[in-house]
């Protein structure tokens, strides 16, 4: 993979309770490229997430997102630092409407006037959404929900844009909805980290890819090479 | 004044104290609701407030206006000293540990001559009335009126919304939670000093459990989507009680029945909106 890291991770161990759940894990995502973290239910990713956004303290290892330690750091000195999170299960703030929850979304901006600019390319991308403003997200759609965390998530113009099962739960055609609009992101020169269990999908779309099995990396490498590998085509691929 | 008003104040003073107050009461546990906390030692801040105000103008013949500022500091300085190491709770675990502050505070005050014991404090002199209360109130809810609608209440009520997210879009979690305890303390203990200089008569048995649980039911009852619909809240029952007198034995069954039925009916309060929505404007900025 080629470019500047824009995170590197090395030896990050993460747990809860008595038990670790990632045993020292080594991360590389290079600025501008799409990475994919794929597994089985329950093998870490998203306490990985977790780890990454400062919502869990690593027990080991480190952290370095553009030269600054991030690990340790509570989740909204990371936000500040441009990674965001767009959360499993679509967190979008329900009872609010579709033009707040993207207005939260840019809640560390203090420039109205890019925030108005940032909502336009946000609306641009989602049509869906702009068509719906004023109603409150809880009355949208699984997938229509899953694009407006992104669309939150994108409001604060991040850096590094860490997706977390943006698959999950949706119909067939939303899923490759989601997908078409990270490989819009990718183009458009983002970095994003995709958690998945949508292995297929994931490869497609991404440059990297790393397969996490009970808390370690068991493979890794480009993402065309990795979707060919026979172990994630007999586990993942349902080959 | 006219007379039949002055009839009326004087007939119906305690009450009408009671309901400035208990609307103060209200707004203090708003600020705690409103960021998604569950806080019950709302009581207990208004008896730090109560005894410092009682103490201070008993012991020491201080100023009113600093006996004030006195008894907003002094809970706030205990809401630090608790919020610090109880920040990392929430939900159910943040309310009984605030349970068990108020109730290690009620002890406190049985067991210190200093306090009075279990008899309390009297001879308070009447130095509040309904100007004070009802400045202070009116004073709260336009500032909570301009916070709802600002840059930090939109935070507030992302957290109420869902933590996990507010945090991913970058609010300081820990700071909003601790300050929001403070504030919430001082002005619960403004209530309680005011409430303290109009009774002229404090026991522990006013900052107990069943006063956190009464506190907390104002905002509930009204709503947390404004800061007018917890007051509305305490209004609603600080008046019931009054109203039901006429059933005797069985006004408190009627009033908890009342309480049961609108929490089943109205889980989001009596008054449901929500201050500061944002317009949809094309391209529109949000403040």
């Amino acid at each position: 993979m080629s470019g500047a890291a824009l995170l590197e991770v090395s030896g990050l161990t993460l747990g809860y309770g008595r038990s670790d759940v990632i045993k020292g894990v080594d991360l590389r995502i290079a600025s501008g490229a799409a990475v994919t973290l794929i597994g089985a239910n329950g093998a870490g990713k998203t306490t990985i997430m977790r780890g990454l956004s400062g919502l869990l303290k690593p027990r080991a290892g480190s952290i370095v997102f553009d030269g600054h330690r991030i690990d340790g750091l509570p989740g909204h000195r990371v936000a500040r630092l441009g990674v965001i999170q767009s959360p499993e299960g679509r967190q979008v703030f329900s009872n609010l409407t579709i033009a707040e929850n993207l207005a939260l979304g840019a809640w560390l901006l203090n420039d109205a006037r890019e925030e108005a600019r940032r909502r336009e390319g946000v609306l641009a991308r989602f049509p869906r959404l702009a068509e719906r403003l004023d109603q409150s997200a809880g009355s949208l759609s699984g997938g229509e929900q899953q694009m407006l965390a992104i669309g939150r998530a994108l409001m604060s113009n991040p850096r590094l844009l860490l997706l977390d099962e943006p698959s999950l739960g949706l119909a067939p055609l939303f899923i490759e909805e989601i997908f078409r609009i990270i490989e819009d992101l990718k183009r458009e020169g983002r970095t994003i980290l995709i958690v998945e269990q949508n292995a297929s999908a994931a490869l497609d779309v991404a440059d990297y890819a790393y397969v996490l099995q009970s808390g370690v990396i068991e493979i890794e490498g480009p993402a065309a090479q990795v979707a060919a590998d026979p172990r994630v085509v007999a586990a993942y691929l349902g080959g | 004044m006219p007379a039949f008003l002055d009839d009326f104040l004087f007939t119906y003073e305690s009450l009408v104290h009671s309901l400035g107050v208990n609307g103060l009461l209200a707004l203090s546990m708003y600020v705690v609701l409103a960021m998604g906390q569950l806080s019950l030692g709302q009581a207990a801040f208004m008896g730090i407030g109560a005894y410092t105000s009682a103490l201070l103008t008993l012991n020491v013949g201080a100023p009113f206006p600093l006996v004030l500022v006195a008894v907003m500091i002094t809970p706030a300085l205990g809401a630090l000293i608790i919020g610090a190491p109880t920040l990392r709770l929430s939900g159910v675990y943040l309310a009984l540990a605030t349970i068990g502050v108020g109730e290690m505070l009620r002890l406190l005050y049985i067991n210190t001559p200093l306090f009075g014991g279990a008899l309390g404090l009297s001879g308070i002199p009447r130095l509040a009335g309904i100007i004070w209360i009802y400045g202070c109130l009116a004073v709260g809810l336009i500032v909570f009126v301009f916070v709802a609608r600002s840059r930090v209440g939109r935070a507030m009520e992302a957290m109420r919304e869902d933590e996990l997210a507010a945090g991913a879009i970058g609010v300081n979690l820990p700071r909003y939670k601790l300050g929001g305890l403070v504030v919430s303390a001082a002005i619960a203990g403004l209530a309680g000093a005011l409430d303290a200089h109009v009774s002229s008569f404090i026991s522990p048995a006013a900052y107990g459990f069943d006063a956190a649980v009464t506190i907390l039911s104002f905002a509930l009852l009204g709503g947390i989507g404004s800061p007018f619909g917890p007051v509305l809240g305490a209004i609603i029952l600080t008046l019931l009680p009054e109203a039901l007198r006429p059933l005797q034995d069985f006004r408190l069954v009627v009033n908890g029945l009342i309480i049961v039925l609108a929490v089943l009916f109205m889980p989001r309060g009596l008054l449901a909106w929500r201050m500061g929505r944002l317009a949809a404007r094309p391209g529109g900025a949000s403040r």
